[in-house]
């Protein structure tokens, strides 16, 4: 691999540059159609660049959606209150899971990755039950509040990241009068800050892009995510207006976009990590 | 236990609790209710009534059940083959010393960024039969193929062709793959360079080097990544729900059991008989992923790390 063979480069980049080329365009074409007007979407050959560029298709297919803003308010608000919910959660039950030796600890975490195997079409019709029994169905709690009893996969990546500090530290602060909790909150949380961010990246865009669980467990137009609004038009809808579905697409691509772009090394160090461990 | 013991034992249960209490009313409860729900005839209005096993009975006879339950096996089958074949070879090219091969990375990993709600609708746009640009690519071909063997062939209309919506699907999917691109290259960067130096030293073709140092270096990662794949996979709801408008596509093409079940249980209110199905589904994912595991047991090469 050291040596270089200039032809094989040359191939290698030209793939590289075919397949990307292939990897962009559905980007390109949603962006394309967002703007042209609703002629043209189906004109044929097609035209890439918009006879006339159609900014108003954005505020039309808000519109079209209805309340916009109180959906990408709500689709907002539980991310974050995910991403909240699961870090501490997570980083709390993978302390217990790490940092303290107990008895039947490890009988307990083989239990927790166990339940990693059960998908959620399995459990999703004794939940809907047990939360309409809890009087949920027609709030949102359903899809925040299971995220502050720690899901298994963070733990165990967050257990394993912990596994890496010294126990040396722990020791130390024990020795030195710390609390079990303090220990947790000051010296082992702001160690674990990269782990922590992947986490709650990782957190945001699964609840972003969730449709299932808000299809099953929103019953109020009030309460519904960007991702569900933008089902529900799409399915209402006769005839095919392109331009407004692309427009709305592309409005619900854009934040996870803008976010990866801000946080890249972490999102690609994050994925590299779990995929290899 | 002694009081140290004690003591030590109650601080632990205080860090785990809340995932026991997750573990009970999110994990064993909902999965013991299945069994039950599974066991009786239930409208989720009214209580369960003990059937025994009339709703797996009832669903050996349904053939739409056969239909969702061939589709969600087709796919993996043809989805998880492809994915894996197209990552990696997106990784290897990745992983030569080429310009720009961060931008590429970028590239190839954003699509699977894309909730499913836009990845769908794209797709469905994308799949459109006469203006959609996965049929502007494919009818040049098609036109040299016809010019020269005189055949008529004609581009399909994906979603709405009963026999070509699944390869739809599949074509979606293959757009997403960049996730395990990204797990596959910091998988080949790991493994040690002398490798290849030595291989190379040996006179063996970049195709051996592929095939004899590549391959079984990067095994575990493949399956690892099979293996969330299969799981993945089995479980397939929005794409094909949104793709087909909230329905299940011509001829139940794009009926999958994890579907099926959202069908019985919030549209047809038919809770026992979900709950038969879903537990078909689970019983899926146990064995297929043990028959992977069975079958990694084999062929994968854990000397390298």
């Amino acid at each position: 691999m050291n040596r270089r063979h200039p032809t094989q480069e040359a191939i290698t980049f030209a793939l590289l540059l075919a397949f990307g080329f292939l990897f962009l365009l559905p980007f390109l074409w949603m962006v394309s159609t967002s703007l042209k007007p609703l002629e043209e979407t189906m004109k044929m050959p097609p035209e890439w660049i918009p006879s006339s560029f159609q900014w108003h298709n954005y505020p039309d297919a808000m519109r079209a959606m209805g309340p916009f803003w109180t959906f990408a308010g709500n689709s907002l608000l539980l991310a974050g209150l995910n991403v909240v919910g699961t870090v501490l959660s997570s980083a709390w039950v993978a302390y217990g899971f790490s940092r303290l030796d107990w008895k039947g600890r490890d009988a307990c975490f083989f239990l927790l990755l166990m339940t990693m195997m059960i998908p959620f079409p399995v459990v999703m019709v004794p939940l809907y039950t047990l939360f309409r029994d809890l009087g949920w169905i027609g709030t949102m709690k359903p899809l925040w509040v299971p995220s502050f009893l720690a899901g298994a996969f963070n733990v165990f990546l967050l257990r394993q990241f912990f596994l890496t500090l010294p126990r040396d530290l722990s020791e130390a602060a024990r020795i030195d009068g710390c609390s079990e909790f303090r220990i947790f909150w000051q010296v082992i949380l702001p160690l674990a800050k990269p782990a922590l961010l992947t986490v709650a990246l990782f957190q945001f865009l699964a609840t972003w892009n969730d449709f299932l669980g808000p299809l099953i467990f929103l019953a109020r137009e009030s309460h519904f995510t960007l991702a569900l609004a933008l089902q529900a038009l799409q399915s209402t809808i006769s005839g095919t207006p392109w331009h407004h579905l692309m427009a709305a697409s592309t409005l619900v691509v854009a934040p996870v976009l803008v976010l990866f772009f801000f946080t890249q090394r972490t999102f690609i160090r994050g994925i590299a990590t779990t995929g290899l461990k | 236990m002694n009081r140290a013991e004690r003591r030590n034992f109650a601080r632990a249960m205080l860090f785990v609790a809340p995932w026991v209490v997750g573990f009970l009313f999110l994990n064993l409860y909902p999965f013991l209710a299945s069994v039950w729900y599974s066991l009786c005839d239930y409208s989720a209005l009214s209580v369960p009534v003990f059937l025994g096993f009339q709703n797996y009975a009832d669903l050996f006879r349904d053939p739409v059940f056969w239909k969702a339950l061939s589709n969600t096996v087709l796919f993996a089958l043809f989805a998880i083959p492809l994915g894996t074949a197209l990552s990696i070879g997106l990784a290897v090219l990745l992983n030569q010393p080429v310009p720009g091969q961060g931008l590429f990375r970028t590239i190839f990993f954003l699509p699977s960024l894309v909730p499913a709600i836009s990845l769908a609708i794209l797709w469905q746009w994308m799949l459109n039969g006469p203006v959609g640009l996965v049929n502007m690519a494919v009818r040049p071909f098609l036109q040299a193929i016809n010019a020269v063997a005189g055949t008529s062939l004609q581009a399909p209309d994906w979603l709405n062709d009963p026999n070509w919506a699944l390869w739809g699907l599949v074509l979606t999917g293959l757009w997403g793959t960049g996730h395990a691109v990204v797990i596959y290259l910091a998988g080949l960067q790991e493994i040690p360079v002398e490798l290849y130096e030595a291989a190379e030293l040996d006179g063996t073709t970049p195709w051996q080097r592929f095939v004899h140092v590549t391959l079984p270096m990067l095994s575990p990662v493949i399956f690892f990544n099979v293996l969330m794949g299969i799981i993945g996979a089995l479980q397939t709801f929005a794409v094909p729900y949104i793709l087909t408008g909230g329905a299940d596509g011509p001829g139940r093409s794009l009926l999958f059991l994890a579907t099926y079940i959202y069908q019985h249980a919030f549209d047809y209110w038919n809770m026992g008989y979900a709950s038969a199905l879903a537990l078909i589904l689970f019983l899926v994912i146990v064995v297929l992923s043990f028959l992977a595991v069975k079958l990694g047991e084999k062929k994968v090469h854990y000397g390298g790390r």
